[in-house]
């Protein structure tokens, strides 16, 4: 199932389930991913699954990459976990002031503002993982005549809250942080509550998530 | 017994209570964070007798100012740091790798690191501080960790309790510096042209401004990419040395992202982390290649070394 195993440094192991992104192959990630979470194999530091790939961190002083690496390949996979699978909505503000790139995406989609908010909001979206900052969904796919490259240069400073546009994909900041997708909007929900220690993210992997358009008034009201 | 603590009369520049950090969160998103400079923690709270996961608290550039209020407490400070206690009206130059014992009243100023980053404040007691994840490691990005995830304040306190016995230990030690960063190659090391995979293990890199706990920035020689400048977001560790558009490398740290979609060109061995993260901006530092096998065995050694550096505390 796992295309390739290799070494990340000398503290991580790289399992690489192939190039594509699909609905399939994040599958199998997650899969991998649950298996070896329920275990809790020692020395093992972190999971981080992606896409298509999962990364695997150990402690160097409790166990090495041959050994890490033999765990991953004679693990029984259990199929059909239990992964999340609920259905999320989430407001978002299309105005002026929140969706600081949506001008320049008319120009770079050659289409109108409206069609392209309409063309958004009419799906839903797959969550394929969370991470980068604590709690960001990764979601897609977004339509094919949605695909933006990201910004020439990166803002240093995206706003909490804002609803980004990348070739197929769409994700929700959620701390203010540098960042290069195109927003369109912004949600005044929580995505990420440190606090919740069990379950801090609001999005999780397996979830699936529709945005809702708001006006102005209604975002402001939720703030207060 | 009357309360003892600290109040900050000065926080620095980015000063933080820190410990080993938070494991299996990056799924989450949520990065291990912990002490940048992992051998100077260990030291520091051994001289105190604190056990290895003890609180401590960690400085860049310069550190706090404290004043003491309480019953006598022991402390130690580890690193390359130039500091002063007042005692009543007298002021003591401050020594590294030592116990320190402060009474009411007595003042203790961290004033810079020399040549390096970190510095390291340990406290013979233990802290009146937040823990989330069993980790009290502050995450300034994501305000995750004790002080409610926020850097040392001004006015603010610092409440200790359960102090310790006043022992007395010292241990003769200077850090030492590196000029050579040791690499394994990275997943996409073959995504650079010839040219430049050569150019990134004989040119000279310098340290830049933009670096704090979460990575280094480095500026040289421009890495030319022959594939694509990015690959499809995937996680991320600490030591990664992901290389953008512009070709300049970026090296993970203990607060990194959990996932990136620049090409990774090599990542730091495990053994070479604590002298990465005292970097300072302007060092100017070369990239020498190992493989897996001498890094597992480097890093024994370095651990090795570790623990001999610790039994000398006398």
């Amino acid at each position: 199932m796992i295309k390739n195993i290799s070494n990340l440094g000398d503290a991580a192991v790289y399992c690489d389930f192939g190039d594509e992104v699909n609905k399939e192959i994040n599958s199998k990630v997650i899969n991998y991913f649950q298996s070896l979470k329920d275990r809790k194999f020692e020395g093992i530091t972190n999971l981080t699954p992606s896409y298509n790939k999962l990364i695997v961190s150990f402690d160097l002083s409790i166990t090495n990459f041959k050994k890490t690496k033999k765990i991953i390949e004679n693990l029984e996979i259990k199929k059909n976990h239990i992964i999340s699978k609920k259905k999320i909505q989430i407001p978002v503000c299309c105005e002026e002031e929140y969706a600081l790139d949506l001008k320049k995406l008319e120009n770079k989609l050659n289409k109108p503002i409206g069609e392209i908010l309409e063309t958004f909001f009419s799906k839903e979206y797959f969550c394929y993982m969370t991470g980068f900052i604590a709690g960001m969904p990764f979601l897609g796919d977004i339509d094919k005549n949605l695909h933006a490259k990201r910004l020439k240069t990166p803002r240093v400073k995206v706003p909490k809250g804002s609803i980004g546009l990348t070739e197929q994909f769409c994700n929700i900041y959620t701390f203010e942080s540098p960042g290069g997708w195109n927003i369109i909007g912004n949600t005044p929900f929580n995505v990420f509550d440190s606090l919740n220690e069990d379950n801090p993210n609001l999005i999780n992997p397996g979830d699936t998530v529709s945005f809702i358009k708001i006006n102005k008034e209604i975002y402001k009201n939720y703030n207060e | 017994m009357s309360e003892s603590f600290f109040k900050v009369i000065r926080a620095g520049i980015n000063t933080t209570f820190q410990d080993l950090g938070r494991n299996n969160l990056n799924h989450f998103g949520i990065p291990i964070s912990g002490v940048m400079d992992k051998r100077n923690y260990i030291i520091a709270n051994k001289i105190l007798h604190n056990v290895p996961s003890h609180p401590i608290i960690e400085f860049a550039y310069q550190g706090p100012r404290l004043v003491y209020h309480g019953e006598p407490l022991n402390i130690s400070v580890s690193g390359d740091v130039k500091f002063k206690i007042f005692k009543n009206n007298n002021e003591i130059e401050g020594k590294c790798y030592e116990t320190i014992t402060l009474e009411d009243y007595d003042e203790i100023d961290l004033i810079s690191t020399n040549k390096s980053v970190y510095g390291y404040l340990a406290i013979g007691a233990d802290l009146c501080i937040d823990y989330q994840w069993k980790s009290c490691s502050i995450n300034t990005k994501a305000n995750i960790g004790s002080n409610n995830g926020k850097k040392l304040q001004d006015n603010q306190k610092i409440e200790v309790s359960k102090i310790k016995e006043l022992s007395r230990r010292k241990l003769d030690h200077i850090d030492s510096k590196i000029e050579n960063l040791r690499v394994i190659k990275g997943t996409n090391f073959h995504y650079f042209s010839k040219e430049s995979q050569a150019k990134f293990f004989k040119k000279e890199y310098s340290v830049t401004k933009l670096t704090d706990r979460m990575g280094m920035r480095l500026e040289g020689e421009r890495l030319d990419n022959i594939i694509n400048t990015n690959i499809k977001s995937e996680g991320l560790v600490k030591g990664v040395i992901q290389i953008p558009a512009d070709g300049n490398p970026i090296i993970m740290l203990a607060d990194h992202g959990t996932i990136g979609g620049y090409p990774k060109i090599a990542t730091v061995i495990s053994a070479d982390f604590d002298k990465l993260s005292q970097l300072t901006p302007g060092s100017k530092i070369k990239f020498k290649e190992v493989n897996l096998k001498d890094a597992e065995t480097i890093f024994k050694l370095y651990e090795m070394e570790t623990n001999n550096i610790i039994s000398k505390i006398l």
